[in-house]
């Protein structure tokens, strides 16, 4: 994981989850960040946005921690 | 009104003289501003669990979670069964800054950045559901949109619940946030807004409304529940009534025919006579037509002078679907402090207009006593609440 791009991650997190910092690491799951489906559709379109990517719905599919979400985002670098 | 007594027990305010009841009734007592009247300084991450939370919600649910928060602190805790308590909120719009926001964003950045939020924000259910949720009220949650009645409206459906025994207890207001550019335009292109931001009803000189925000929450009680628990009783729903004009989409009928029938059908609903209303705050929301047609109806229900009328919209503006409950707040408040606001804005009589008893230039000291409040709404809907002070 590349230190500049998990900030970025986090940041757009913080935003979007209304969590600390501290609280996004890759083990947290989306539930213990008390975050919906929802919640994970408005973060991924936050993400789309910093990383100028595109994320298909399915794609989302049993995505549930931090960790999934970064690899997924970021391998469309 | 038939059936139960109702009483008031907590009174929450939103309004742009003023965040929280007292700081509102301070308001209406002081200068008018010129201008839109927005609520400056409205922090709403303190009313929600968390600030997501708050950021999803759309400015019209936040007031009315605030307004809200107030009034369910002023009652204390409520003895009814949750299954029995309900929720009414009406609104003239919704959450249409959320939709403008949404279109732009839809229209600059294309359909996949519109927020998953968009529905649940927009809905103009959105603030009584928001409520419903918050304190666990599982009784009949809806929704009254009758534009700038539906603050009326709303508070007269959820004491008629009370009333008739399908609940003990309502959250009952209405929250109106409809500042957007659009909006605006709408409004102005129609020629209903003041061209000067000055809000004067009545008056020979009105040309307009100015627009405002804002919202109000009452909580309601059957009123033998209420002195049970021991609560502050500060005023009763004694009567209400709902009417239409069948006559048009924004004038009013002429002569004020069908406030007329709602005025009178709220006095009859509360078992008075004309004569026993001391009080009226009007709708007077400074336009030509309005003013005009409330004017002459209330000299028709009432004869002249009648009873001591008051419009606060000449310091808080048209909160359009917020209004009627922020109105139903000031004449509680009013009623408590034994002072009637005057009517802002007011400076020059309009000879084309029957005599009314209007209050202006210094609150005015009365024996509080059956009051009504109005709200007429753009479609033809006629509102109307009698205000009772608390039991002696």
């Amino acid at each position: 994981m590349s230190d500049d791009n998990f900030a970025r991650f986090t940041k757009c997190a913080v935003e979007v989850l209304s969590v600390e910092a501290s609280a996004v690491v890759p083990e947290a799951t989306f539930e213990s960040l008390d975050a919906d489906s929802l919640d994970l559709v408005e973060l991924v379109m936050a993400l789309e946005e910093e990383f100028d990517v595109t994320v298909e719905e399915e794609e989302l599919e049993g995505v549930s921690t931090i960790k999934a979400a970064y690899e997924l985002v970021t391998s469309k670098l | 009104m038939q059936g139960r007594r109702v009483a008031v027990t907590g009174i929450g305010v939103v309004s742009p003289c003023g965040i929280g009841a007292d700081e509102f009734f301070a308001g209406l007592c002081g200068e008018a501003p010129v201008g839109e009247r927005r609520v400056h300084d409205f922090e709403p991450a303190r009313y929600f669990a968390n600030p997501k939370d708050a950021r999803r919600a759309d400015r019209f649910a936040q007031f009315a979670v605030a307004a809200a928060a107030e009034a369910m602190a002023q009652a204390g805790e409520l003895t009814a069964d949750p299954d029995r308590i309900g929720t009414f909120v009406g609104t003239g719009v919704g959450g249409i800054q959320s939709l403008e926001a949404q279109i732009e964003i839809c229209l600059t950045k294309g359909p996949r950045r519109v927020s998953p939020f968009l529905v649940p924000m927009i809905m103009s259910n959105a603030a009584a559901a928001t409520l419903s949720m918050k304190y666990g009220f599982r009784g009949p949650c809806e929704n009254t949109v009758t534009a700038c009645a539906a603050g009326t409206h709303a508070i007269g459906n959820g004491a008629r619940l009370i009333a008739s025994g399908r609940c003990d207890a309502v959250l009952a207001g209405g929250s109106e946030a409809p500042f957007t550019a659009t909006a605006v335009a709408g409004f102005s292109n129609m020629t209903a807004l003041s061209s000067d931001g000055v809000s004067r009803p009545f008056d020979r000189d009105r040309h307009g409304f100015v627009m405002a925000e804002g919202g109000g929450i009452l909580v309601l009680e059957e009123m033998d529940m209420a002195i049970a628990r021991g609560a502050t009783i500060l005023g009763e729903i004694m009567g209400a009534a709902s009417t239409a004009d069948a006559h048009h989409l924004t004038a009013p009928a002429p002569g004020g025919t069908g406030a007329i029938s709602c005025m009178r059908l709220a006095i009859e609903d509360a078992g008075l006579q004309p004569s026993d209303i001391v009080h009226v705050n009007a709708h007077g929301t400074s336009t030509g037509k309005n003013d005009e047609a409330e004017a002459f109806a209330m000299e028709k229900v009432f004869g002249a002078p009648g009873p001591a009328v008051t419009s606060t919209k000449g310091v808080t503006g048209h909160a359009l679907g917020g209004a009627g409950a922020i109105e139903a707040a000031a004449v509680l408040l009013a009623m408590s402090k034994k002072v009637i606001p005057p009517t802002w804005g007011y400076t020059t009589p309009d000879p084309e207009l029957p005599t009314i008893d209007l209050v202006v230039g210094e609150p005015r000291p009365w024996e509080p006593g059956p009051s009504m409040s109005n709200s007429f709404g753009f479609g033809g809907h006629n509102g109307s609440v009698i205000i009772g002070p608390p039991p002696a």
